[in-house]
């Protein structure tokens, strides 16, 4: 008898110091591993948060912006009554602020005093009196937005205990604004802006209705292309294709689409639209079409597994009936399989809704200030606009890119809610 | 105009259907041509069958004409100018004639065009509403002929059903083949351009070269006009910020995995699930930002705390914060490759005395193991390809660094960077992307080909 047998043999003293030390070490190995994996998923949970709560932030400030009313003469000098649209606006805003402040008289002060309200006030004013010429010589009060440096000084972001050198603004143009609002012609509102405007350089200004509208159309796009084409290919795939080395290869390529980069999908909507079919540039038509690509394969993989998940006994009892196997799809299959077709669809276009990439190539990266008419005009999409403004240096783009960001995701949880509601609404289990 | 086209053609086809439908209707009730015979599709196919003949052919000839049209005519236009203009003029020249033209013609006139072009811009102005009401006249009497062929197909026994079933066979098995379309498209569009690319730039120069400066090259009479298209100092910018990642991503991905497989309560599950579901549902572009306004600036604070001096863009920060999307693609291919073990080795090992970590480790993570290398590889190839992040939060520069404090570029950065703006097609500096395009491409491919491979070969042995 060797030693090994014998030790084999020989009772083992289960509860003698050594075996129970080795016990000891071999669950605190088991609890550091459940420890580890507790700080792992801490850790994405709690980037998670980090990511969130830095958006919220930066971006609930840009859901507010700081309006200034002033009273506006239209005096009859600057502005003609037969064609209001052609007067000197510049002027009027000029009085305006003398006569809020009198005791401004140096052109270089008042030109730092106009910098207080935003850029467009004659435009603005101009757009009122156009709409109402009785307007001319009459005092009114307009509500305007502060420009931004001043947006941001009401809101905590530009620091009044900073010396003045290194902040935007000068201490003389805070007395000013301090004086507005003392006399309550400040007010921090609602920006309905954000969402009415489209694009523009001043950060008080921009909106994002041009980027809403453009990744309307181009989602459109995409669900007129890749729903239809996403559920017959699905279809014959799934009920009709024989199974063969050409359906394998069909296959293949399905699986290898849905993981090829996005940004390939642009370098080929660059190469093959714009380039070669000569469609223009920066169209929502031409994003939705890449987009439709690149949604196409999610589509036709949710669209199948729904199509499984109907069972075998539906077909063959509508084919005992007499039906023909395409009557055995659209009457029977096709209808029970589209709850899950539709959840599929939905989260597919809220994929399509956040990418980026293969627009930026295609380019809906443009500057462009107002909402795209049609499928051709040029436009940006939500993610785009986000990554001009996260590229704009002016300080108030910050909160506007979160606060777009937020808009998005807001869309996104939107969709992804719709889905959820289909899915547990209209979706049975055999 | 499209879009009236495409009303048309629809409207058409519905008036097509009750054409059809009334002759069907007709031959049941026995009062059409050939009465008394048994029918054999009901009323409604008949129909059918008169719509998808009237409104497809018409709609495939709209698409390709409002494809081709713009070619066809800028071909013409190019051809009917007098040869002085377009005479000794290079690809980009003739480009520019063609669009001070269409300018001309749209009425946007920046400086006083001269004779040559303004008799083109008003020969366009013509060839473009001679093409467009061309196209409506051929597609109304396209659309007319065909109903009429096919009411006159119709009768009693006319197999309506059969026919209409094999078009839609027929359009289903097209639909199928978009996807082969799409590839033949990506790879195609890929080569051609790389091709008309490695014409200029030696094939070996561009796979080997050290210095990547393709931004010279933006005018030929300039002084280095070549520019430098080795693509060495990308790849392995590329593969930096790829590897931060999956050193942030993997450990975290796997070990979620194993807490949710083997330890967590149903209903920790229940929530880190959708969590992880969130993480991976947020946009690039959002986590872009991120990296810039909070990831980048702290690394950065961090690194000047510390004494180092870090580059604003670092490939840290880029990297770090491509792995945070991607942890929730790894941990839930490892929680896929892990409950694909079966449960009774598992259970086997558990009632041998092994602890949960000791079945873990030594049983259900080597079985598993094949799938969890699997999605390793999907993710990297997801790192790879990912635009967004690094074209906000890494650099331009391309410098041949390993340092990851240091700024260092990508493929999908420069892509982005040589493609936005204005575009022509035929400088090396717009070709190099696409030939960067198709490394990304092909590279992305095999490691996906291969991961599917291992995940598809692993799940068939315990199945």
């Amino acid at each position: 008898m060797s030693t090994a047998d014998a030790a084999l043999t020989q009772k083992f003293d289960w509860s003698s110091e050594s075996a129970a030390a080795r016990r000891r070490r071999r669950h605190r190995a088991d609890r550091r591993l459940r420890t580890i994996g507790v700080v792992a998923i801490s850790i994405a949970i709690g980037l998670l948060g980090i990511l969130i709560v830095s958006l919220v932030s930066t971006g609930y400030r840009a859901f507010v912006q700081t309006m200034v009313t002033v009273p506006v003469y239209v005096d009859p000098q600057f502005v003609n009554e037969d064609d209001p649209s052609k007067g000197n606006y510049r002027a009027i805003v000029k009085g305006t602020l003398e006569t809020l402040f009198p005791e401004v008289t140096d052109p270089r002060e008042q030109r730092e005093l106009a910098r207080l309200l935003t850029n467009n006030t004659q435009f603005m004013i101009r757009a009122k009196v156009v709409a109402d010429p009785k307007l001319i010589g009459t005092t009114f009060d307009i509500r305007v937005p502060v420009s931004d440096p001043f947006d941001q000084l009401n809101k905590g972001v530009i620091d009044r205990d900073l010396p003045e050198d290194r902040r935007k603004i000068n201490d003389k143009q805070i007395g000013w604004y301090d004086k507005l609002e003392a006399e309550g012609r400040v007010s921090t509102p609602f920006n309905w802006g954000l969402f009415v405007n489209s694009d523009s350089r001043f950060p008080e200004l921009a909106g994002l209705a041009g980027a809403i509208v453009g990744s309307f159309y181009a989602l459109l796009v995409c669900f007129l292309i890749s729903f239809p084409v996403g559920i017959a290919a699905a279809v014959y795939l799934e009920e009709f294709a024989p199974k063969n080395r050409w359906t394998d290869l069909i296959e293949v390529n399905i699986n290898n689409l849905a993981a090829v980069p996005s940004i390939v999908f642009g370098l080929l909507g660059l190469a093959v639209f714009l380039n070669f079919f000569g469609l223009p540039r920066s169209a929502p038509l031409v994003g939705g079409m890449v987009l439709s690509l690149m949604t196409l394969p999610t589509i036709i993989i949710v669209t199948r597994a729904s199509l499984k998940a109907v069972p075998p006994s539906i077909r063959e009892a509508a084919l005992g009936m007499g039906a023909s196997r395409h009557q055995v799809i659209t009457h029977h299959v096709l209808p029970l399989a589209l709850p899950g077709i539709l959840t599929g669809t939905i989260i597919g276009l809220a994929q399509a809704l956040g990418e980026t990439a293969p627009l930026l190539l295609i380019g809906m990266n443009a500057f462009i200030t107002s909402p795209p008419g049609g499928l051709l005009d040029a436009s940006t999409a939500l993610p785009t606009q986000i990554f001009i403004w996260a590229d704009s240096p002016e300080r108030g783009f910050v909160d506007r890119t979160s606060a777009a960001i937020l808009v998005l995701l807001g869309f996104l949880i939107i969709m992804n809610g719709i889905a959820i509601f289909l899915r547990q609404r209209l979706e049975r289990t055999w | 105009m499209a879009g009236y086209v495409f009303l048309l053609i629809l409207i058409l086809s519905v008036v097509g259907y009750y054409v059809g439908r009334s002759a069907g209707n007709r031959f049941i009730s026995g009062t059409g041509a050939g009465a008394g015979q048994v029918v054999h599709s009901l009323p409604g196919y008949h129909g059918a069958f008169v719509a998808v003949w009237v409104g497809i052919p018409a709609f495939v000839l709209v698409l390709l004409w409002l494809f081709l049209q713009g070619t066809v005519i800028d071909n013409l236009l190019l051809a009917s100018l007098p040869a002085s203009l377009t005479e000794g003029q290079s690809a980009s020249g003739i480009q520019l004639i063609l669009s001070e033209i269409k300018n001309v013609a749209a009425g946007r006139i920046f400086k006083e065009p001269t004779p040559e072009i303004e008799s083109a811009a008003a020969v366009y102005l013509r060839w473009e509403a001679i093409a467009r009401w061309a196209m409506v006249v051929v597609a109304i009497a396209m659309m007319l002929i065909a109903m009429v062929v096919a009411r006159g197909r119709l009768s009693p026994r006319f197999r309506a059903r059969n026919n209409f079933e094999f078009v839609l066979s027929a359009l289903m098995i097209f639909c199928s083949m978009i996807a082969i379309i799409t590839t033949i498209g990506i790879v195609a569009s890929l080569v051609f351009e790389a091709s008309e690319f490695f014409r200029r730039v030696p094939f070996n120069e561009f796979l080997f070269g050290l210095r990547w400066e393709p931004q010279i090259a933006l005018r030929a009479d300039q002084v280095a006009g070549k520019g430098a298209f080795g693509a060495i100092p990308v790849f392995t910018g590329t593969l930096l910020i790829a590897f931060i990642a999956m050193l942030v991503a993997t450990p975290i991905g796997i070990y979620t995995a194993i807490y949710l497989v083997e330890y967590s309560s149903d209903r920790v599950r229940a929530t880190v699930k959708p969590i992880m579901e969130i993480l991976a549902g947020i946009p690039t572009v959002v986590y872009g930002f991120f990296a810039v306004l909070i990831v980048a600036p702290a690394v950065r604070d961090t690194g000047s705390a510390l004494g180092i001096a870090v580059s604003p863009n670092s490939a840290l920060a880029a990297g770090a914060v491509m792995g945070i999307m991607i942890i929730p693609f790894i941990s839930s291919l490892s929680d896929d490759a892990l409950k694909a073990v079966p449960r009774t080795m598992r259970d086997g090992s558990l009632a041998l005395g092994a602890t949960r970590a000791e079945t873990m480790v030594k049983v259900m993570l080597p079985a598993a193991l094949p799938g969890i290398m699997g999605g390793i590889l999907l993710a990297m190839s997801r790192a790879i390809g990912e635009t967004m992040i690094v074209v906000m939060a890494a650099g331009l520069i391309a410098s041949l660094t390993v340092n990851p404090i240091d700024s260092v570029t990508t493929v999908t950065v420069q892509i982005v960077t040589l493609l936005t703006g204005d575009t022509e097609f035929d400088s090396p500096k717009t070709l190099a992307a696409f030939a960067l395009g198709l490394v990304l491409f092909v590279v992305t491919l095999c490691l996906n080909v291969v991961a599917l491979r291992i995940v598809q070969k692993y799940r068939e042995q315990y199945e």
